[in-house]
């Protein structure tokens, strides 16, 4: 089952929408200016409308089934969350209109960072970061703008557990540190004997993932923050993981310094097949000033009588602008939505629900599957994807097997200290029903991987496309479906 | 709401656990910060939370009641029904990044659409599957040509004719590059900044020349010239474009341009206060390689039928980590989407007619704007479809006059150059008509006599 591309449902002179002719007297092109021939396809509104709509349902999506993706939460997305940032006075206002304009979503805007500086602890927040990663870039240039404030040249080195997101190394040499590797000890916490050894004064920071990627609360957590602030670093949390913290602790209140939010997971706006997001940044009190510019405050006082204004302030030592205006707002927007739904009980039941889900997943499957590092988890869990006496069955195919069976595989070969891992995340949305389920496919492909192991490596099998040859697409590197022919 | 499980359904899975309660699950949490109060007001439900959010909403003004004639970077176009339409499918926007082939092709394919598309329109041979904004893909465009001359050229030149927010996120973005200078030359100002005061500088040293089409102020140029002599350095030449403009306007690629980024927001995704809204990047084939962010290649499958797959991925973080071309990790999938839908619709005809619209309209406004006493249209010709107009008071004044009337009147340019007092920045496209630009001038004419 193939879909043409656009350029083959093409047909010369169609179009898909009617302007109309302009009605100012016409004034004469920059003929020096004018581009050759536009090759753009030509289709009427049905064939853009079917061709989308097919290739719409070539996607797996949470709309259909279970999508247990570790570290991504994959929860439901509401539709009120939809429906709300498409409200014209929030989706038709520009963005440099006079304050006194927008004063609806400058309210919102202030009152979301305030619910966001409650549910972690912190005191200050930038809402400007457009996804988790853009989070951590900004937060890695606070670490480094605090430092050089201070005139501590000399840390030069941020420390990143091995079982960190692939991001927060990326980001550490973003922001012009060298990165060094943190192993983790036999519980799947951070090594602190290790750590002590290596934590010294030129280090400006450490990026902490808590949950971790193996699904544990660090349990050594406030030593670890004690050992990096002692030497005068600061502590990053990765708040990727934060939907198993709702109402479980504040990580600001235990000593974090900084930490990004990601919106799209925690807060259940989509991930739109890989963006928007939006990545707000919490701060302790001795960075507010370094936050990006701007940041929503209010400018003038209210009283009884009269609101207050809302208008943009400039933080006074600010690393600078992340992106054009002010963030996703339209995304913000849904999290607000969200949160005001669910209030302070509503959060922690989410924790609760995604620990106790995650929890139940892990028994189940814990006759089948190996899972190291087995202790209570928190929203995720790792399982190997192997089996000593199943040889040549690997991680990779009871993932594509998973498939077949009308679930979506959980990551795979992340964390990288885990063997073959399945890293599954099933957040609390998801029934008892639907995890019985689950468990029994993943047993199903364990009796499978033993008895039929060909059937996995050849899997999927009922998915539109078999597998993809990935080696192909980078060798022969074919990027476009079609650009005219060079003459 | 959202979380199915009843009561006995919660106590038969702790009961399986071996516990009593769910607090039991949260033991490694240390105790004296363990489930802290939020203070946070009671929970609502659907249709109470809609009431409370529309309240914000109806606090704006918006473009909906309001004509807007600001533009700086965001735009106030049509959306054509069909592209909502399809973004409100739940298989592309409840779907996570593409990361198996064999149950994404819808997004996948719709992303090598979208680099196609980006290709076709920038005239050159690489696009990535997107940015977060027009902003961040110039800086990424920045640590492309960096990184292109492995930090052998450490200098990033910038046209004063850039958008200032942009030049702003291209300074934060670098500034973790311990030994690269971005310099942004400005000549003597009579009236607007000379996008070819850069040309001086450009020497052997240069990683980057980066100039804006049109630019911040709506003027075009052929930097046909100016390329050549940048090539003549070595030196890479970065275009950021208005994709609208690129439906009629010379492209990047026939002028002999490197890279060319900008701002997808036009292309059918709304104004939104600012975002979410989409970064496109596209370059010359040498370059693909050093293009951060995700791309889509096309392969087949095992029966050798047609695909797509997320490829050159081990450029990016979650296999290089910390030797990575960037740490982004998502792209802007769903306004990409939206951008192929807008760009699918109009296709070559509509394309051309939107543009031409655009540029009619804000000649025709040029003309009439320059009739009017004390007002001068400080664009020279060529430009495309916003002009600088300098007023006899205050923006501020004549802003407050239009809101009266129903209109969004122009950016304030005094705000980030400081010469240009009484300055506006005016924006028109395909909604801004005859009829609209007359009740503009008009109103313009009065502000001036009160």
């Amino acid at each position: 089952m193939t879909e043409p591309t656009i350029y083959e449902l093409s047909s010369p002179d169609r179009t898909g929408f009617l302007f109309q002719e302009p009605n100012v007297p016409a004034s004469p092109l920059p003929k020096d200016l004018l581009r050759d021939d536009l090759p753009f396809p030509e289709m009427s509104e049905i064939d853009v409308i079917r061709h989308f709509t097919r290739l719409s349902q070539l996607n797996y999506c949470i709309d259909v089934g279970f999508y247990p993706l570790g570290s991504c939460t994959m929860k439901y997305n509401p539709r009120i969350n939809e429906e709300m940032a498409r409200l014209p006075g929030f989706a038709m206002s520009h963005p440099l209109q006079p304050i006194e304009t927008v004063q609806g979503n400058l309210a919102l805007m202030y009152q979301l960072q305030e619910w966001l500086k409650e549910v972690s602890g912190f005191v200050g927040i930038t809402l400007q970061p457009a996804a988790g990663a853009h989070g951590e870039f900004v937060g890695g240039l606070i670490m480094r703008a605090y430092h050089r404030s201070r005139n501590d040249l000399k840390r030069t080195k941020v420390l990143v557990p091995d079982s960190a997101h692939g991001t927060n190394p990326a980001t550490s040499s973003m922001s012009g540190f060298d990165v060094i590797n943190v192993p983790s000890d036999e519980r799947g916490n951070i090594d602190l004997e290790k750590l002590k050894e290596i934590c010294d004064d030129c280090v400006a920071g450490l990026m902490l993932t808590n949950p971790n990627t193996l699904g544990l609360f660090e349990e050594h957590l406030k030593e670890v923050i004690d050992i990096i602030h002692q030497k005068g670093g600061l502590v990053y949390g990765d708040g990727a993981n934060f939907n198993a913290l709702l109402g479980i602790i504040k990580p600001g209140e235990i000593g974090f310094d900084i930490m990004h939010f990601n919106l799209h997971k925690t807060f259940s706006t989509p991930h739109g097949g890989g963006g928007p997001g939006s990545g707000p940044v919490a701060v302790a009190a001795p960075l507010i000033d370094f936050l990006p510019s701007p940041v929503v405050g209010i400018v003038e006082a209210g009283d009884e009588e009269t609101p207050p204004l809302y208008g943009f302030i400039n933080p006074t030592q600010s690393i600078g602008r992340m992106k054009a205006f002010y963030g996703h707002f339209g995304v913000l927007v849904r999290a607000f939505t969200y949160i005001a739904m669910q209030g302070a009980d509503g959060l922690r039941n989410i924790a609760e629900n995604a620990v106790l889900n995650a929890n139940y997943l892990k028994h189940l499957l814990g006759d089948t599957y190996s899972i190291p590092f087995n202790r209570n988890c928190m929203h995720e869990f790792v399982a190997e994807g192997f089996w000593d006496d199943a040889p040549g069955v690997h991680a990779l195919d009871v993932a594509k097997r998973m498939m077949d069976y009308g679930v979506h595989p959980p990551t795979n070969y992340f964390p990288l200290i885990v063997k073959e891992a399945l890293m599954i995340e099933p957040t609390e949305t998801e029934s008892k029903q639907e995890l019985e389920k689950f468990a029994d496919i993943m047993k199903k492909i364990a009796q499978e991987a033993h008895s039929d192991p060909e059937l996995l490596h050849n899997a999927p099998h009922n998915t539109p496309l078999g597998r993809l040859d990935e080696v192909k697409a980078a060798k022969e590197l074919v990027l476009c479906c079609w650009i005219p022919p060079e003459e | 709401m959202f979380t199915p499980h009843t009561d006995a359904e919660r106590k038969e899975m702790l009961t399986a656990l071996g516990l009593n309660s769910i607090e039991e699950l949260f033991s490694d949490v240390p105790q004296q910060f363990r489930f802290p109060a939020l203070d946070l007001p009671k929970g609502m439900n659907e249709m109470f939370v809609r009431e409370y959010v529309e309240g914000f909403s109806q606090a704006n003004i918006s473009t909906k009641e309001f004509i807007c004639f600001l533009g700086a970077g965001a735009y106030d176009h049509y959306i054509p029904s069909a592209v909502d339409s399809i973004l409100r499918r739940g298989e592309f926007f409840t779907a996570y990044t593409p990361y198996q082939p064999e149950i994404s092709q819808g997004t996948l394919q719709t992303i090598f659409e979208f680099q196609t598309l980006i290709c076709n329109l920038t005239s050159l041979e690489a696009s990535n599957a997107s940015h977060y904004d027009g902003a961040t893909a110039a800086a990424e465009a920045c640590i492309t040509a960096y990184s292109h001359f492995h930090g052998k050229r450490k200098k990033i030149l910038l046209s004063s004719a850039i958008n200032p927010q942009y030049r702003e996120v291209v300074h934060t973005y670098l500034s973790g590059i311990q030994d690269i200078a971005i310099e942004t030359i400005l000549d003597d100002q009579n009236s607007l900044p000379d996008p070819f005061a850069i040309e001086g500088s450009i020497d052997e040293n240069t990683a980057l020349v980066m100039v804006q089409y049109p630019d911040f102020f709506g003027r075009i140029y052929d930097f046909s010239n100016l390329i050549e002599k940048s090539h003549q350095k070595g030196a890479l030449v970065c275009l950021i474009v208005n994709p609208i403009a690129l439906g009629l306007l010379k492209t990047p690629g026939e002028m002999g341009a490197d890279i060319a980024v900008g701002e997808g927001q036009p292309l059918g995704i709304p104004l939104s206060f600012g975002g979410p809204y989409l970064g496109f990047i596209a370059a010359r084939k040498e370059l693909v390689r050093k293009l951060s962010g995700r791309l889509v290649g096309e392969t087949v499958d095992k029966d050798g039928k047609r695909g797509y797959v997320l490829t050159l991925t081990a450029r990016e973080q979650h296999i290089r980590r910390e030797k990575a071309t960037s740490n982004i990790c998502s792209n802007q999938g769903l306004m990409a989407l939206a951008a192929t839908v807008y760009m699918s619709l109009l296709g070559k005809t509509g394309m051309r007619q939107v543009s031409n619209l655009c540029y009619q309209n804000a000649h025709y406004a040029a003309q009439k704007i320059a009739q009017l006493d004390g007002f001068k249209v400080l664009t020279p010709e060529p430009f495309f479809h916003e002009i600088v107009i300098q007023c006899p008071t205050s923006v501020e004044h004549i802003n407050h006059h239009l809101l009266e009337e129903g209109i969004l009147g122009g950016y304030a340019l005094e705000s980030v150059y400081p010469d240009l007092k009484n300055c506006m920045l005016l924006a028109f496209t395909e909604k801004t008509n005859k009829e609209v630009i007359d009740v503009l001038c008009d109103i313009l004419k009065e502000s001036d006599h009160d």
